[in-house]
């Protein structure tokens, strides 16, 4: 565990330095902790791939004890069982109008679009943490042979629910906001509600699988 | 239950309060006013809780008619107000007459004005806070900027008008600045010492493309030393990051919670406020100081804005 201030009030505990389950575990089990035994002091976590973000109360404390405390609940989180993942599951529908970039995609691999598809959906992924907006959810590791590069120029409206890839990680966009990963395909479920509990569909550490769905179960899926 | 009605939006106007802090685990950002200074000053002047919701103006203000009247207070950057002609002096609660509509104009100095309401705004709170998020379109009225008609509810009064105003020494001291404190940044060595000195000695330009997300600014590039990828981590409100090309990025108050550039510098707390009133084309340049240092100055703050009374001429 590396300890690094990131302002007055925000300090970041690194475990390792690769993007990994084996230090993602080591993150979720201190935000757990951090969670349900929280100091007075704690203002906001944001956990990331190997690291977390710990935002404090500067008037109440100073990085000096926000580490020791931080030491103090790692050593406690290390011995704690690793929270079983829960399984989600996502139907999707692949190409055509909902996934803009599923030809091209296939193209850059030398593969049909329905082995994308395929490839896509054979595997379950692990969702290292929230960010970029509301719900959207960073999925890993996409198969190596479908791994590709975001689009140079980003698209200045993604719709809700798309699906898109970006180098070895997948996710769904929630809202409909700009975005630069490509897109392959379409859920119709509204993966972030504000009138449902939990809110998300996805949390951090859990295990996401894709189903295919045709179009004509993508329209009665979103008539329901 | 008394309204407001939007006759004029002016260029961009949200519903904002102090935010929700917390819940970065859903990957949703704080929000808030991007002057929480100035928000907190106008509510206390109608005798509203320091969070109230209130109207955040941006660049150009507005009109807005209050069917039933109203107690009110303007605070931040003065938009020349008007109240049925008449100039309605800045940083001093007024009572409005049934009927009365309030005219804002375009921004003399500084980029947001808050138009602070005695009862303050009543919208359906999202994870605790009345905050208008525009990416995601969650939270205060409706998820977005208002637009000509809206017609807003106002909450009921608690306290009278304190029919003072906000002392001179309170204003100076809250006066903001375009030389922003600054700590080192996470990834501060991976920056040459002599491209961490281009940083603190150069000016910067806030570009066109700036909002409540994030600023951008146009200066000498910011190159690091190596060309490695970093991985993604949480970025703290105000950290500086620098993009591929050596662009510098003020991450703001609608800020990604997560993000993969390496990050030179943050700016202090107690200067996210002035950071809140920067204009596209206005010049910053940058002063680095210990984390100490930015723990007393925010300590300070925070004190000088809950001193109660003693803020008040």
């Amino acid at each position: 565990m590396r300890i690094r201030a990131a302002s007055e009030q925000a300090i970041l505990v690194y475990f390792g330095e690769e993007i990994g389950r084996a230090s993602h575990h080591h993150v979720v089990k201190l935000l757990r902790l951090l969670q349900q035994e929280p100091p007075s002091w704690v203002r906001n976590l944001q956990p990331a791939y190997c690291s977390l973000l710990v935002k404090f109360d500067a008037c109440e404390v100073d990085h000096e004890r926000v580490e020791a405390t931080l030491r103090e609940y790692e050593e406690r989180a290390e011995v704690m069982p690793f929270p079983p993942a829960r399984r989600v599951e996502i139907p999707v529908c692949y190409g055509g109008e909902f996934g803009p970039d599923l030809e091209e995609v296939a193209a850059a691999h030398n593969l049909k679009p329905s082995r994308v598809a395929e490839l896509h959906s054979s595997q379950s992924y692990y969702a290292y943490f929230l960010g970029f907006a509301p719900g959207f959810a960073y999925l890993g590791d996409l198969p190596e042979e479908i791994a590709t590069p975001r689009l140079t120029t980003p698209r200045k409206m993604v719709p809700a629910g798309s699906v898109g890839i970006a180098g070895k990680q997948t996710a769904i966009y929630p809202f409909a906001t700009p975005g630069g990963w490509r897109l392959i395909g379409r859920t119709p479920l509204r993966i972030f509600r504000k009138d449902r509990e939990p809110m998300g569909l996805i949390s951090v550490g859990d295990e996401v699988r894709f189903q295919p769905i045709p179009h004509q179960e993508f329209t009665a899926l979103v008539a329901r | 239950m008394s309204l407001l009605v939007v006759e004029n939006p002016g260029q961009l106007t949200t519903v904002q309060d102090l935010g929700r802090e917390g819940f970065g685990p859903l990957g949703v950002s704080p929000s808030g006013a991007a002057d929480p200074v100035a928000l907190r000053l106008g509510n206390l002047m109608v005798g509203n809780e320091a969070g109230a919701a209130a109207l955040e103006m941006t660049i150009v203000g507005g009109s807005y008619t209050f069917p039933t009247g109203a107690g009110i207070a303007l605070a931040g950057a003065d938009f020349s107000p008007t109240m049925n002609g008449r100039t309605l002096e800045m940083w001093i609660p007024h009572a409005l007459n049934p009927g009365a509509t309030v005219q804002l104009g375009a921004t003399r100095a500084g980029a947001r004005c808050y138009l602070c309401i005695a009862g303050g705004i009543q919208v359906d709170s999202f994870l605790g806070s009345a905050s208008t998020h525009l990416l995601s379109g969650l939270g205060g009225f409706g998820g977005r900027e208002l637009h000509k008609g809206d017609v807003l509810q106002i909450g009921l009064p608690t306290k009278a008008l304190w029919r003072k105003k906000i002392s001179p020494g309170v204003l100076h001291a809250v006066k903001p600045g375009k030389v922003l404190r600054v700590t080192d940044g996470p990834q501060a060595e991976w920056f040459s010492e002599e491209t961490r000195q281009t940083f603190l000695q150069s000016s910067f330009r806030v570009s066109e493309e700036s909002n409540r997300t994030g600023l951008r600014l146009e200066g000498p590039a910011l190159k690091p030393l190596n060309e490695v990828e970093m991985i993604s981590e949480g970025v703290p409100l105000g950290a500086i990051q620098i993009t591929p090309s050596g662009q510098a990025i003020i991450l703001f108050v609608e800020q990604q919670t997560t993000g993969g550039y390496p990050k030179i510098a943050n700016v202090i707390g107690a200067d996210l406020y002035s950071v809140g009133q920067l204009r596209p084309r206005d010049e910053i340049r940058f002063e680095r100081v210990s984390m100490q240092e930015a723990r007393t100055l925010w300590i300070a703050q925070q004190r000088l804005l809950n001193s109660g009374k003693q803020l008040f001429a």
